[in-house]
C-alpha cells in the first residue's frame, strides 16, 4: 500500500483487463503442492506459489516445550512463521520481528479451529513455516503448506484449510495479488477457509474498500479457496497412492 | 527414556558395523551419500543453491549491500555467514536463540570461506574506508540427516559461484556483474567409530561417533580450515589420513559445485 509518493508506479491493470502478468482479475498464480518434501519431519510440504517458496514442517503429537503452556485438556497448537534472510529483495535481518509473530499467532489459530486437540490434552503439535522465496502472499502460502503437512503427519483435523489473499487493484478487486499489486495496490485481504463449514477462520484486512467492495472480495476469496482445495487434496493423493518417494525439497 | 534405549542399541549396533567395515546404510566407510546442487534456487537472492548429502538439505542465500568497510581494514570488503539451524529441519533443533552447534556450522564454513580466499575481499570495495560491498552468505538447514558441515559449505561455495553483484539495483555501478570468486573450498567431515574413521556421517553415526574431524581444501591441494569436534580423539596418522582422503573427496565435490555431474 506504499502508493504515496512512490516514483514509477506499474501499470498494474492493462485496458483489456489483464494484470501485470496476464492473469484476469479472478486468476490465480500458477500453484504447485508436495506433500512430504521432508525427511525428518512429522509431516512436511513444498508450496510453490508464483514466486513464492515455502516449506512447512509438521512435529508432534509431542511434548510441549516450553512446559508452562502445556493444557490438561487439549493439545497446543504453536506455529513458527519466519522468513529467510535471502527471501526478499532487501535482505531480512535473522530472527524474530513482530510482523512474523503476529502472523505465527493468527496461523496457530486458525488451526487450532480445525485440528481435533482435545484428542491429545498434554501435547503439543509445532507447525514450522519457512519462507524460502517472497512475493505477497507468504502467510497464505503457509497456511495452505501447513495444513498439507498436518494431513501428511496424519493429525486428525476437521479439513484442510485452503488460504488466498484478495486485493483491490486498480479500482477492481482481484484474486491472489503479487508482490507489484501488493505494494502499490489499494487493499489485501487475506483469508484460509474451512471448506466443508463454509466458515472462514483466518481474516485479515488493511487498505480500504467500501463494505460491497469487501462483500465481492469475500465471495471471490471462497471460490479460490475451493480451487486450492482441490489442489491440496490432489497433491495428499499424489503422495499417498503410491509408494512413498521422500525426496526433499 | 524409550528413545535413549534405541539411541543406545542402535549406537552399539553402528559401532559393531564399523568393526567389520560396514556401515548401517550399506556405504563404504570412504563413500559419500549421493551429493547434488541447485543453483539458483531462490531469485529473490543474489546467488543461491540447494545443496542436498543423503537426506540432508541445506540451501544458502547471498546478499549483496553496499555499506561501510571497517575501519581497522578499509581496504577489504566485508563478508559474513550465518547459518540458521531451524527447528523445521529436524525433531532436536528448538525455536530460539542460535545454539551452539548452528554457531558451529557457520563458524566453520565461515573459516573454510575465509581462509581459502574464496572471495577477494579487495575487490568488493567501491571507496577505501568509506563505501564497499557486504556480502552476507545466510544458510538455511531445511533437512538434517547428519554431516551439515559439508552440505552447508557445498551450499554455500555454490551458491557463491553462482552470485551477481547487484550494482545497478543498488546504484553503484551501470550493471549488475558476475561475484569474482577465486578458489572454491571444499569441507570434508569424518566421524571416528571405534578403530575405524568414515566420511559423510549421517545423524545416527554423529550421535555414536566417538570425535569428527572436518577438513577443508581448495582446487590447488591446500588445507584451508580443519575442525575437531564431538568428544573423542585423533592421532597424527589418523588426521594424516583423513586429509589425504578430504583431498580426493574435495575434488570430485568441487566439481559438482561448478556444476558438473554427481
Amino acid at each position: 500500500m506504499g502508493s504515496v509518493g512512490a516514483k514509477d508506479v506499474p501499470v498494474l491493470l492493462s485496458p483489456e483487463g489483464l494484470r501485470i502478468d496476464g492473469r484476469h482479475l479472478d486468476e490465480l498464480r500458477p500453484l504447485a503442492i508436495r506433500a512430504g518434501a521432508l525427511h525428518h519431519a512429522d509431516g512436511s510440504a513444498f508450496v510453490e506459489w508464483g514466486a513464492n517458496k515455502v516449506m512447512a514442517a509438521v512435529y508432534g503429537p509431542r511434548e510441549v516445550h516450553p512446559r508452562h503452556l502445556q493444557q490438561n485438556n487439549k493439545a497446543v497448537i504453536q506455529c513458527k512463521y519466519n522468513m529467510a534472510a535471502f527471501s526478499v529483495d532487501e535482505r531480512k535481518r535473522p530472527g524474530l520481528d513482530r510482523r512474523s509473530q503476529e502472523i505465527s499467532k493468527v496461523i496457530a489459530e486458525a488451526f487450532e479451529s480445525v485440528v481435533f486437540v482435545e484428542e491429545f490434552p498434554r501435547t503439543s503439535i509445532d507447525i514450522y513455516i519457512e519462507v524460502l522465496q517472497a512475493n505477497a502472499g507468504t502467510r497464505c502460502a503457509g497456511v495452505v503448506a501447513a495444513s498439507v503437512a498436518l494431513a501428511d503427519a496424519g493429525i486428525p483435523m476437521v479439513d484442510l484449510l485452503p488460504a488466498v489473499a484478495v486485493g483491490k487493484v486498480a479500482g477492481q478487486i482481484a484474486l491472489d495479488l503479487k508482490k507489484e499489486e501488493d505494494n502499490f495496490g489499494e487493499a489485501d485481504l487475506p483469508m484460509a477457509l474451512v471448506p466443508q463449514s463454509g466458515r472462514l477462520v483466518l481474516l485479515q484486512m488493511e487498505g480500504h474498500m467500501t463494505p460491497e467492495e469487501l462483500g465481492r472480495s469475500l465471495d471471490l476469496g471462497v471460490k479460490g479457496c475451493r480451487d486450492i482445495y482441490e489442489r491440496m487434496k490432489a497433491a495428499l493423493r499424489a503422495r499417498y497412492a503410491a509408494p512413498a518417494p521422500g525426496g526433499a525439497a | 527414556m524409550s528413545e535413549e534405549v534405541t539411541a543406545e542399541i542402535l549406537t552399539t549396533h553402528i559401532l559393531d558395523l564399523a568393526a567389520e567395515g560396514k556401515r548401517l546404510d550399506g556405504r563404504g566407510p570412504d563413500e559419500y551419500r549421493p551429493v547434488s546442487v541447485e543453483p539458483g534456487f531462490v531469485v529473490t537472492a543474489d546467488g543461491s543453491a540447494l545443496a542436498r548429502i543423503g537426506e540432508t538439505a541445506v540451501l544458502a542465500g547471498i546478499k549483496l549491500e553496499p555499506g561501510k568497510p571497517f575501519p581497522d581494514t578499509p581496504n577489504a570488503g566485508v563478508l559474513t555467514t550465518n547459518a540458521e539451524l531451524i527447528p523445521l529441519s529436524s525433531p532436536i533443533f528448538e525455536p530460539g536463540p542460535p545454539q551452539p552447534g548452528a554457531i558451529e556450522v557457520s563458524r566453520v564454513v565461515d573459516r573454510a570461506i575465509r581462509a581459502a580466499e574464496t572471495v577477494d575481499l579487495t575487490r568488493l570495495v567501491v571507496t577505501p574506508g568509506e563505501k564497499t560491498w557486504v556480502c552476507y552468505v545466510d544458510m538455511h538447514v531445511l533437512d538434517h540427516g547428519g554431516n551439515l558441515i559439508d552440505t552447508a559449505c557445498l551450499a554455500a561455495v555454490t551458491a557463491l559461484a553462482h552470485a551477481t553483484v547487484p550494482a545497478k539495483r543498488f546504484e553503484v555501478g551501470e550493471s549488475d556483474y558476475p561475484l569474482d570468486v577465486q578458489h572454491l573450498p571444499i569441507e570434508c567431515t569424518f566421524v571416528r567409530l571405534g578403530d575405524a574413521i568414515v566420511v559423510d556421517p549421517t545423524f545416527e553415526e554423529e550421535q555414536a561417533g566417538q570425535g569428527r574431524l572436518t577438513v577443508a581444501t581448495d582446487e590447488t591441494g591446500r588445507v584451508v580450515a580443519m575442525q575437531k569436534g564431538l568428544v573423542g580423539a585423533f592421532s597424527p596418522d589418523d588426521v594424516k589420513d583423513v586429509v589425504r582422503r578430504a583431498l580426493a573427496h574435495g575434488d570430485r565435490l568441487r566439481a559438482i559445485a561448478r556444476g558438473g555431474p554427481g
